[in-house]
């Protein structure tokens, strides 16, 4: 059974040396969220999911997944937890000497015992998934960017990962397939019960498929609003109100 | 964090339906953390006159290995042109092989299918150095043209720029340049003394080692060691530069690329390289002294007349000069490389292992031109 709450953020600081990014995160992620983190330019988004995912550690406070403190329990447990997570970097990511179809065998075969020709079907699977069928044998300096992005996030999801945690999915991809992708989140939320933790500027994506949130504020260097954010369009915080309707309200 | 504590095995059963139907059970984990079964399994099976296949399943978890099972299982049947009906599968199965089957298709073959015969990448091998050819001239004249400028004041390059790239070709080059060529003295003097020892001439270990060092070694050295160690560093700084789109932001503004980015890196080597050149020549002259004087029992004072009397203007004009084309020839290779640079990380890694190659096959190939040279004008 999968928990209720298969992240929880409490009492988070994350600097980098004396300069503190972001500080006395308190949220959580419930199963089946698809969850956004929503902020200005420079308000440590991006530096939260750093923190999320294993690559930057707080200074101070717990980042629990199902439980365990992410950044306390012993190393084999950590590698354990990040396994479970699939992660899409906002640029991509992707291993350039290798092709697409290897970008995602990769993870398949470092940590399933399936055979090949059914670790080459799972690759076919996630990138038909993505629109990439037949993309293959390309590599990745043979794509646009919106592929790259949307490679990336087939390799992210290699591995059926319990939480998805992706950085600007949309950005750089033209509307119908920024639509595309919102619709696979969507898809997998609903068909693999995947939770989904995304950071994005793109309002339709955030108003149109999240139902948590939680808003950063480069000024203060905390959270100033959480929940869902269609709700939050009428929070009573002008900053949250100005983001969320491009200051039209 | 478990995905899931239900740790029951997969379970695949078949059986006839009326008619010419089959009927595929699923049931228990059919998770990627088991060794899952190959579809394929069931071929023979689907090559019994059956036109028919339904499945049922009672399953306490799957994931993407059952989709993808499923996936090759239909593909079987296709190809067998066996009818399928999905009711049986998990909804989210269904819609999830639905999503996948609505992507259209890539026809054209990506690079990484690439199969091409040894010969013919061979020949295509042949065909790359024959266009690299002009484009390598194109440079060339570039790069003569952005010199012009230069003498003509007309340049844009910052003089700022350049201290900076002759502070890193020059003096952070030094220790490296001191134990390279020191070692090399060493064996020179070994060698020479080795066979001048068999004819009781001993003394003109000083002769072999100031000649060679100051003609020959001292530049040769210096120009393989800039090679490896600063035209790699030019080919990967631009080559990063074409990946971030920096260099096209240059010929968007109308900047000459060239005056901004390579006339400082030629100039710098063009001067320091020279001067590296006679720096490598002291110290292997230093090591054969040292060697001589210690291990093959010549005086000191001997050793040095013998030097000074072995060495005139004209081995040093020799020196300098091989040591200014060697060192041109570095930085052309790595600027051109960089240029050239594709717009991905690996790119980055081939210009910059292409630039030492680059740059030492054109150093060979100076260094014979120069020596049939100097040997016909009697230097």
């Amino acid at each position: 059974m999968k928990a209720k709450h298969p992240l929880k953020i409490q009492n988070l600081t994350i600097a980098y040396g004396e300069k503190v990014i972001q500080r006395d995160l308190n949220f959580t992620v419930n199963t089946g969220d698809i969850f956004v983190i929503i902020g200005g330019n420079g308000s440590g988004k991006s530096t939260l999911m750093r923190s999320l995912v294993g690559l930057q550690p707080p200074t101070q406070g717990t980042v629990l997944y199902e439980g365990l403190d992410f950044w306390n329990v012993d190393h084999a447990e950590h590698e354990r937890i990040k396994r479970r997570l699939g992660v899409m970097f906002q640029g991509g990511a992707l291993w350039s000497s290798l092709t697409l179809a290897e970008n995602l065998a990769l993870p398949l075969n470092q940590y399933t015992d399936l055979s090949p020709g059914l670790v080459d079907e799972i690759v076919s699977l996630k990138l038909a998934l993505v629109g990439l069928a037949g993309y293959g044998d390309f590599y990745p300096a043979e794509l646009s960017g919106g592929m790259k992005k949307r490679a990336s996030l087939a390799r992210a999801m290699a591995l059926d990962p319990d939480i998805l945690l992706i950085d600007e999915p949309s950005a750089g991809l033209d509307p119908l397939n920024a639509r595309h992708l919102d619709n696979l989140i969507l898809e997998l939320r609903e068909s693999l019960g995947t939770t989904i933790v995304l950071v994005t500027h793109e309002l339709p994506s955030i108003l149109g498929i999240c139902n948590n949130s939680v808003f950063l504020d480069a000024e203060t260097r905390t959270m100033i609003d959480s929940g869902n954010p269609k709700e939050a369009v009428h929070s009573g915080d002008p900053k949250v109100r100005t983001f969320l309707t491009r200051g039209e309200a | 964090m478990s995905r899931d504590d239900n740790r029951e095995r997969w379970q695949l059963q078949t059986s006839r339906t009326g008619g010419n139907g089959l009927e595929v059970a699923f049931t228990g984990r059919w998770c990627m953390d088991q060794a899952l079964p190959f579809p394929d399994r069931l071929a023979a099976e689907l090559a019994d006159g059956i036109d028919r296949l339904t499945f049922k399943t009672d399953l306490s978890s799957w994931d993407s290995g059952f989709l993808a099972f499923i996936s090759r299982l239909l593909k079987l049947c296709e190809e067998r042109k066996i009818r399928v009906e999905r009711e049986g599968l998990p909804e989210g199965v269904r819609q999830l092989l639905a999503m996948a089957e609505a992507a259209p298709v890539q026809k054209l073959a990506g690079t990484g299918q690439s199969d091409e015969s040894l010969l013919f990448r061979m020949g295509s091998a042949m065909l790359a150095v024959f266009r690299d050819g002009p484009a390598m001239l194109g440079f060339l004249g570039e790069i003569i043209i952005s010199f012009s400028r230069l003498a003509t004041g007309k340049t844009r390059m910052r003089w700022g720029d350049l201290w900076w790239e002759v502070e890193e070709a020059g003096p952070r080059a030094l220790l490296i340049v001191s134990v390279i060529s020191f070692l090399v003295g060493l064996i020179l003097a070994y060698l020479g003394a080795d066979q001048l020892r068999m004819v009781g001439a001993q003394i003109f270990i000083a002769d072999l080692v100031a000649i060679g060092m100051v003609r020959e070694v001292g530049a040769l050295m210096t120009g393989v060691i800039i090679a490896g160690r600063t035209g790699s560093a030019f080919a990967a700084k631009l080559g990063t530069m074409q990946v971030n789109e920096e260099i096209d932001a240059f010929r968007t503004l109308g900047i000459s690329p060239i005056d901004f980015l390579v006339l400082p890196r030629m100039v710098a080597l063009i001067l320091m390289v020279p001067l590296l050149t006679l720096y490598a020549s002291f110290v292997g002259i230093l090591a054969g002294l040292l060697i001589s004087t210690t291990i093959f029992g010549i005086g000191l004072f001997e050793y040095y007349n013998q030097t000074v009397a072995a060495l005139d203007l004209s081995h040093f004009m020799v020196g300098l000069v091989k040591g200014t084309v060697y060192g041109s020839v570095v930085a052309y290779s790595g600027c051109l490389r960089g240029m050239q640079c594709g717009r991905n990380a690996t790119a980055v890694g081939e210009a910059a292992t292409s630039a030492v190659v680059t740059g030492i096959l054109l150093i060979t190939i100076s260094a014979s031109v120069l020596t049939v040279f100097f040997y016909q004008l009697g230097i």
